[in-house]
């Protein structure tokens, strides 16, 4: 909350192990992500490491264990999203083959890295829950999408409370891959700006506990109020140039919602920082939207989570809630004029009611979240 | 949860699409495993399929399979898709790149990494803007994604279109995980029985204690137990019988989900 509030950006020149690109990441300090326990010893990669530090903040480990004894270990739902699950340890072993075979070396544990369940794996039995369990994985709107899904899981009857989350880790794969796509920006990301160029790469984990809505919630409980997902239908790796999925998952939010587009204060935009993003975006809330509701997107804070923007994102529509401020852009410098909805540059000192968060992702999958709080 | 299935989608090794496969499923004709058979996904435009990997080609088959003999409209159908390992033959040709002095990822490999890729494919393929998740429980992944779809089913009362294939990985990744053939299969549910609805579900969750039901063939219970999308076939085996049956599948913790099948 305070790096937001400051207007701070953690995005630093591209060190990442021996990547050798041009660009800004949003890397996790190697002295933060201590080893796993030895008991999970098998499943010890970045990406676990970066569930572990998330998982250890802000008595999170304590309200999922009173949700355990309230509930019971198989009843509480786990729902996260990665895109890249462990996936530097497989680069890393593939350096690593013995020559005369091709064979990966033995301490290579598939399951319990690469896999794209290896995290729901791990948070499991870090968190002991024993319900139901699934990785989503659809890019960069992954940890939107399980809101959806621990929703309609617990409307279903099988869990009466769902962890979400997710985490995304730095890795060759996605860095080598968007430099490929030439979406990598030289400088850091600057997000709506008239010379933006494109994303910076990031890395982080995020988790939440959901529990059923009682008729009276102690004020200043967040509450879920929406969720919409849609899918793009035109392209892999960009998206609808009239941004018409984003507009199909912003619209299903708010009906899911009961809500109208009057009724949002504040947009956490998906906001890569790329041209083509930004300004189907644009042009999909502002049809939505007009220049009713504040915009930002804090990507040039925290660079692209990819698999973990989703949660990464909601967690700070919370904080903007809970702290009474609307985060501007970092890096930002000047607003593109083309663009048209109603941007903020700069932190405002005003606290959003509701507010929205935009996931879209790879595969043209778009995910767009609706938070509120009690008065 | 009770569902209503309106389609039902199976490719794989020896198993050659649904119609074909209901006689072997329940015994009645022998399972020879064979070559993989994949007509190419004319529903592409032909860029994109050129572009396309055997697993997306898979999910594509079984999906639209599934899909065939129902009057809904395509494009308005959600989705769920569930593999254990998506692409392999990608992930193999990327961190070999990444292990040279080049690095060369091609833009293409790159954006079919993703788990959800062969979703992308579906809805360019049928202009769908419908509501689609794409998701990975390990060996467990058919079930988890019956468990989406279901769930979905009831609570948004809408059809929904569950996608599982899983494909082997190439060495040397095939040693350190190895996938027994390759199978896709797909299930159109719907929440309310309609003229097309020939079978009803009812999908639990329970806590353990039941052995998972198996294939009375040695071949197919090697496809089962080796193969993540495998693990659904003695569903599609009750499917394909006429009396009602309960199947037993695996799930994690030592959990099961019991699906009940009453033909109507």
């Amino acid at each position: 909350m305070e790096a937001l509030k400051s207007g701070r950006s953690g995005l630093v020149p591209c060190n990442f192990e021996s990547a050798r690109l041009d660009t800004w990441v949003g890397q996790v300090e190697d002295r933060l992500l201590g080893p796993l326990p030895a008991a999970m010893a098998a499943a010890e990669c970045r990406n676990n490491r970066l569930a572990q530090l998330a998982l250890g903040q802000d008595g999170f480990l304590d309200a999922v264990a009173h949700a355990r004894r309230r509930y019971g270990a198989r009843r509480v739902g786990l729902f996260l999203g990665t895109s890249t699950s462990g996936l530097l340890q497989t680069e890393l072993a593939y350096r690593q083959r013995e020559a005369s075979t091709g064979a990966l070396p033995d301490a290579f544990d598939y399951a319990a890295t690469q896999n794209t369940f290896s995290l729901g794996r791990f948070v499991q039995m870090q968190l002991g829950l024993e319900g139901p369990a699934v990785v989503i994985s659809t890019a960069c709107s992954s940890s939107a999408k399980v809101f959806g899904s621990a929703v309609r899981m617990m409307a279903a009857g099988l869990c009466d409370a769902a962890v979400v989350g997710g985490a995304d880790s730095l890795c060759l794969t996605t860095l080598y891959g968007f430099a490929s796509l030439e979406l990598l920006s030289r400088d850091p990301c600057r997000p709506f700006d008239s010379e933006r160029n494109g994303i910076s790469i990031g890395e982080g984990a995020g988790f939440a506990l959901l529990e059923q809505g009682q008729a009276r919630e102690p004020a200043g409980t967040f509450q879920l109020l929406g969720v919409g997902e849609s899918s793009d239908a035109h392209h892999m790796s960009s998206p609808h140039p009239e941004g018409a999925g984003a507009r199909a998952a912003m619209q299903r939010a708010l009906s899911s919602a009961a809500l109208t587009s009057k009724d949002i204060d504040y947009i956490n935009l998906h906001g890569t920082a790329t041209r083509s993003n930004d300004a189907a975006e644009d042009k999909a809330v502002y049809d939505l939207f007009g220049t009713s509701a504040v915009c930002s997107s804090t990507k040039g804070a925290t660079g692209h989570l990819l698999g973990a923007a989703g949660i990464a994102e909601t967690i700070i529509c919370a904080l903007a809630m809970s702290g009474q401020f609307m985060p501007g852009s970092a890096n930002t410098r000047r607003l593109d004029p083309s663009l048209r909805v109603r941007y903020l540059l700069a932190n405002a000192k005003q606290a959003p009611m509701r507010a929205m968060s935009n996931s879209f992702g790879f595969g043209g999958s778009n995910c767009s979240l609706l938070l509120g709080r009690t008065s | 949860m009770q569902v209503f299935v309106e389609g039902v989608g199976l490719r794989g090794v020896g198993l050659n699409g649904w119609i074909a496969s209901r006689s072997i499923l329940t015994g009645a004709a022998p399972y020879v495993p064979a070559e993989l058979v994949l007509p190419p996904p004319d529903v592409l435009p032909p860029a994109e399929r050129r572009r396309t990997g055997l697993p997306i080609k898979l999910a594509l088959n079984v999906g639209l399979e599934a899909l065939s003999g129902s009057e809904r409209s395509s494009d308005t159908i959600a989705s769920v898709f569930t593999s254990s390992g998506a692409d392999g033959q990608v992930l193999h040709q990327i961190c070999e790149s990444l292990a040279g002095a080049e690095r060369l990822v091609s833009p293409t490999r790159f954006h079919n990494s993703v788990h959800n890729a062969p979703a992308g494919y579906w809805s360019i393929a049928l202009r769908s803007r419908a509501p689609s998740t794409s998701l990975c429980c390990f060996e467990y992944s058919f079930a988890a994604g019956l468990l989406e779809a279901c769930a979905y089913c009831v609570t948004e009362a809408e059809a929904i279109l569950l996608v599982s294939y899983d494909v082997p990985y190439p060495e040397p990744l095939n040693a350190a995980r190895p996938i027994a053939g390759s199978v896709g299969a797909a299930l159109l549910l719907a929440p309310l029985a309609t003229s097309a609805s020939f079978a009803r579900l009812d999908v639990q969750t329970a806590p353990g204690g039941c052995s998972p039901t198996r294939m009375r063939d040695p071949a197919l219970e090697t496809l089962r137990s080796g193969n993540p999308t495998g693990r659904a076939l003695p569903l599609l085996g009750a499917l394909a019988g006429p009396i009602a049956a309960t199947v037993v599948l695996e799930y994690l913790c030592g959990a099961t989900l019991t699906v009940a099948t009453l033909p109507c």
